[in-house]
């Protein structure tokens, strides 16, 4: 056991987490623990681009991004989070700039922007063209760009650090409205060696990433398995609106490797076994550009009606023919050798398989504007923040737009390391209680007696059945029957992984041991999600109710805050701030 | 998959396309010396997989490690060739394990899979990266300007932004640097992927740090230990003609112009 201490620790180095640390290890003395190497993070991944309304090319401001925001997260945007989003975009995108990142250009020089769903111009007329770019290969460019920053300022990493507790000085379930709770640190696992350490510090900021482990066809990497929501989830804190998960429309058919929106920005269209255009069907106006969960629903509802293509009839197409090859090679050349690498098929002369991936949680850790991590409705954990996509501010609300997760991360990573720092500098240090490391000492050790021991049960079986039932009744279309036939499984999973067996016995690089922490995380998380689900009984954005297929204003424009108890999920209502935008109905 | 769907047994869904047997021939490294073996043990040990046509060599490691044996260590994360975790040496050539499909390898013999070459094992095909990092590190990887910050962004055109749009495609999975004889033999050597690192800024129109860099590769450590052996290029899986771009930095040199 080692113990640390510093003013702020950052969990995660992806975009905002190591946005985070640009601005705290300014201020006060920072580390950033990650699990994975910075540059491997998934931000890498990100393709199409990053929202601000820079009006390079075209006439745009930020009131129309906040509206196109708003509207397209279906009401559930905090309307004054969404203000600050895409008021604060421009110098977002700026700032990158200035450290170097390789954007697009105009010829004019200027940074160039391209077409997303949903971004629209004058609320809604026509789309617009809002996300500046680098090829399709901005999220690589941002964490590269970060990375580079980091190294100029030093920033003290410790890599390959897995961390599993969060310690806290009570406990936010018994604590009463209003009194204070302070986070004191963190406990971590280092994947070279196996031993555990504790990280003693005044602030905390999250910044994990996603959880799209928990199903089986994703756009997100291995790694992505929410482990920052589940270590707050039983941490005693609530998460927020766990039940929307964004189903992306154009993964690669099968495999759920993301086909960036940008292929349809860039004037791509979407077909079914006709050939038909199907998308004028669903949203005349935007056609291919609607917002993601449209168009994933459509696709779903034309391999449903018997339209969709290919020898099983389970996907559509991706039509890129029309596009001049330069023009594909220029705008779109990662996401083409995809196709032609993963599924052999050439987009120039042929259209790619595709269909909806998960692809981004919507929810997470609930946040104040200023990253502080809400433990109920109004008060907030002092020292505690979080970022990116394991935070839940609530700037996506039921559905998040193209663009926006880039810009979330920048936005709120910056404001997250600010007020970190600026807190840690007032703060006086925390204790860390003697058993702070009681809870992973025991996690890890067990883990480690189920070696060669009596447990019968695999952890690769466990997970493969958990995002498989996922996959198949917590995806895009949901009713009451497949949530609950869904809920049952995940019991029986939760009580088989009391008996799994792990296979490697050695301290250093068990990864074997992490993968089972790992899915401990995903049953979890699974079980909120499904939850939420069930309790909302409305469609809305990203979740769609076959037995409440419309949105229900009345009894659910407000937030879900999940608790886990003792006896399973509770589910609160948290307000939906509304500033100036009533709810419309969401047609494009 | 949808809730109204038809539910397939998933096997049986996949039942459909072809499987073919594979056999994996991994050399292992053991560093704590685990069930009787001494510490930092190397052996050979072949595993059989079943796979299907879409199957990456990735996919093929998982298998085992996920129902054969989960000792097995290996570095991976985005599974789609974005990441660089997971560059190792595949039948003799450094590949990206996700990006690499078994069908393309002739799967009628074994395939050897080995921790990349150069940097030191930790165990089986894990190295520890840090001394490529540090060597990343050192050529200064980011914008150097002088003067005052401008309030938008600073301009560059098109041509000059695709001037060196090539080198900024690295994903620093050391496939390259790893590949190069040079590397193996000469600890001192910076290696292949600091030089497009340093390559993609001296050739940013906007930095101002071009001499910095370059005197930094006109060292002893530098470029000029470059033998043009071209593994590199062919290593890279981002496709990045990585031997021009070193090319170009020592025509910077000799030339004193970027
Ligand atoms: C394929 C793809 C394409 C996308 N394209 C776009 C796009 O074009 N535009 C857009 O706006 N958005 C896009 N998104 C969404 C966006 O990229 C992500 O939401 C965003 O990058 C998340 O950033 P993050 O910093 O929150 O998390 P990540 O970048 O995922 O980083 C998470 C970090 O947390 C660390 N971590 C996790 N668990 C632990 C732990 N237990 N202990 C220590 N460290 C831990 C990891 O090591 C990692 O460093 C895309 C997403 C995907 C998957
Ligand atoms: S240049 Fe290519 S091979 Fe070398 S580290 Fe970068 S991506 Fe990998
Ligand atoms: S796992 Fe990311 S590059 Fe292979």
């Amino acid at each position: 056991m080692t113990e640390h201490e510093y003013d702020v620790v950052i969990v995660g180095a992806g975009g905002a987490g190591m946005r985070a640390a640009l601005e705290s290890s300014q201020r006060a003395r920072t580390a950033v623990l990650t699990k994975l190497y910075p540059t491997r993070s998934h931000t890498g991944a990100a393709q199409g681009g990053m929202a601000a309304a820079l009006a390079n090319v075209e006439d745009d401001n930020a009131e129309w991004h906040t509206f196109d925001t708003i509207k397209g997260g279906d009401y559930l945007v905090d309307q004054d989070a969404a203000e600050i989003l895409c008021n604060e975009a421009i110098d977002a995108v700026l700032d990158l700039e200035k450290m170097g990142l390789p954007f697009n250009r105009t010829t004019a020089g200027k940074v160039d922007q391209r077409r997303f769903g949903g971004h629209t111009r004058n609320h809604g007329e026509a789309a617009v063209r809002r996300a500046c770019y680098a090829a399709d290969r901005t999220g690589h460019m941002i964490l590269q760009t970060l990375y580079q920053q980091c190294i100029k300022q030093n920033v003290e990493f410790y890599n390959e650090f897995y961390v599993l507790d969060m310690i806290l000085d009570g406990d936010p379930q018994t604590a009463a409205d209003g009194e204070e709770i302070s986070v004191a640190g963190v406990v971590a696992y280092e994947l070279s060696t196996g031993q555990i350490h504790t990280f003693r510090a005044k602030s905390v900021v999250f910044a994990t990433g996603g959880a799209g482990k928990v199903f089986k066809t994703t756009s997100n990497a291995h790694t992505l398995t929410g482990d920052g929501m589940g270590i707050a989830l039983r941490a005693g804190l609530p998460l927020e609106d766990m039940e929307f998960f964004q189903f992306h429309p154009t993964g690669l058919a099968g495999l759920g490797i993301l086909l960036s929106e940008a292929a349809r920005g860039e004037g791509g269209i979407l077909r079914n076994s006709e050939g038909e255009r199907f998308m004028e069907r669903y949203a005349p106006t935007i056609k291919d550009l609607a917002p993601r969960d449209m168009v994933a629903r459509a696709m779903a509802n034309e391999v449903r009606e018997g339209r969709g293509a290919g020898p099983n009839k389970d996907y559509v197409l991706l039509d890129l023919t029309h596009l001049e090859p330069k023009h594909i090679d220029e705008k779109l050349p990662d996401i083409t050798e995809f196709a032609r690498t993963y599924l052999g098929v050439e987009p120039y002369t042929e259209p790619v398989p595709v269909f909806p991936t998960a692809h981004y949680a919507m929810g997470g850790i609930p946040t104040n504007v200023n990253a502080e991590v809400l433990r109920n409705n109004t008060d907030v954990v002092k020292g505690l923040y979080a970022a990116g996509e394991c935070a839940c501010v609530s700037v996506h609300g039921a559905n998040r737009l193209g663009t926006n997760s880039l810009l979330d991360i920048n936005v709120f990573g910056k404001r997250a390391g600010i007020a970190a720092a600026e807190y840690a500098l007032t703060a006086t240090a925390p204790e860390l209680p003697a058993d702070a490391p009681a809870f992973v000492t025991a996690l890890v050790a067990k883990l480690r007696e189920t070696v060669g021991g009596e447990g019968t049960e695999r952890v690769a079986q466990i997970r493969k059945e958990l995002q498989e039932t996922m996959d198949m009744n917590v995806q895009v279309f949901r009713t009451e029957e497949s949530l609950a036939e869904a809920a049952a499984l995940v019991t029986q999973l939760k009580e088989r992984y009391t008996s799994i067996a792990i296979h490697d016995r050695g301290q250093r690089f068990n990864t074997d041991l992490l993968e089972a922490v790992e899915l401990g995380f995903l049953l979890e998380l699974a079980e909120v999600v499904i939850a939420g689900a069930a309790g909302r009984k409305e469609s809305r954005g990203g979740h769609y109710r076959e037995d409440f297929p419309t949105r229900d204003d009345e009894n659910y424009l407000h937030h879900t805050m999940a608790y886990a108890r003792p006896d399973g999920i509770d589910l609160q209502w948290k307000p939906v701030v509304i500033t100036k935008y009533q709810p419309m109905e969401r047609k494009y | 998959m949808t809730a109204t769907a038809e539910k397939t047994d998933s096997t049986s869904e996949v039942g459909a396309v072809p499987t073919f047997t594979v056999t994996l021939r991994i050399l292992r490294h053991d560093p704590e010396g685990l069930d009787g073996r001494e510490a930092g043990a190397e052996y050979w040990e072949e595993f059989t997989v079943e796979a299907f046509a879409t199957d990456r060599v990735l996919d093929a490691l998982h298998t085992i490690k996920w129902e054969q044996d989960g000792s097995l260590a290996f570095r991976r994360s985005c599974a789609h060739g974005v990441c660089g975790s997971d560059a190792m040496r595949i039948n003799a050539k450094n590949r990206l394990a996700c990006k690499t499909l078994l069908k393309d390898l002739n799967p009628s013999r074994p395939i050897t899979v080995e921790p990349i070459k150069g940097l030191p094992v930790e165990k089986d095909l894990i190295v520890d990266m840090e001394p490529f990092f540090a060597s990343y590190r050192e050529i200064m990887p980011f914008l150097m300007t002088t003067g005052p910050t401008p309030e938008r962004e600073r301009l560059q055109s098109p041509e000059e932004r695709a001037r060196f749009d090539d080198t900024t495609k690295c994903i620093m999975c050391a496939a390259c640097t790893t590949a190069c004889p040079v590397f193996w033999t000469d600890g001192q050597y910076f290696g292949p992927q600091a030089i497009v690192g340093a390559h993609r800024f001296i050739f940013d129109s906007r930095d101002e740090g071009e001499w910095d860099r370059l005197e930094v590769l006109n060292d002893k450590a530098g470029v000029w230990k470059c033998r043009t052996a071209f593994n590199c290029t062919e290593a890279c899986p981002r496709g990045i003609e990585v031997t021009k771009a070193i090319s170009e930095v020592k025509k910077a040199l000799t030339s004193g112009e970027v």
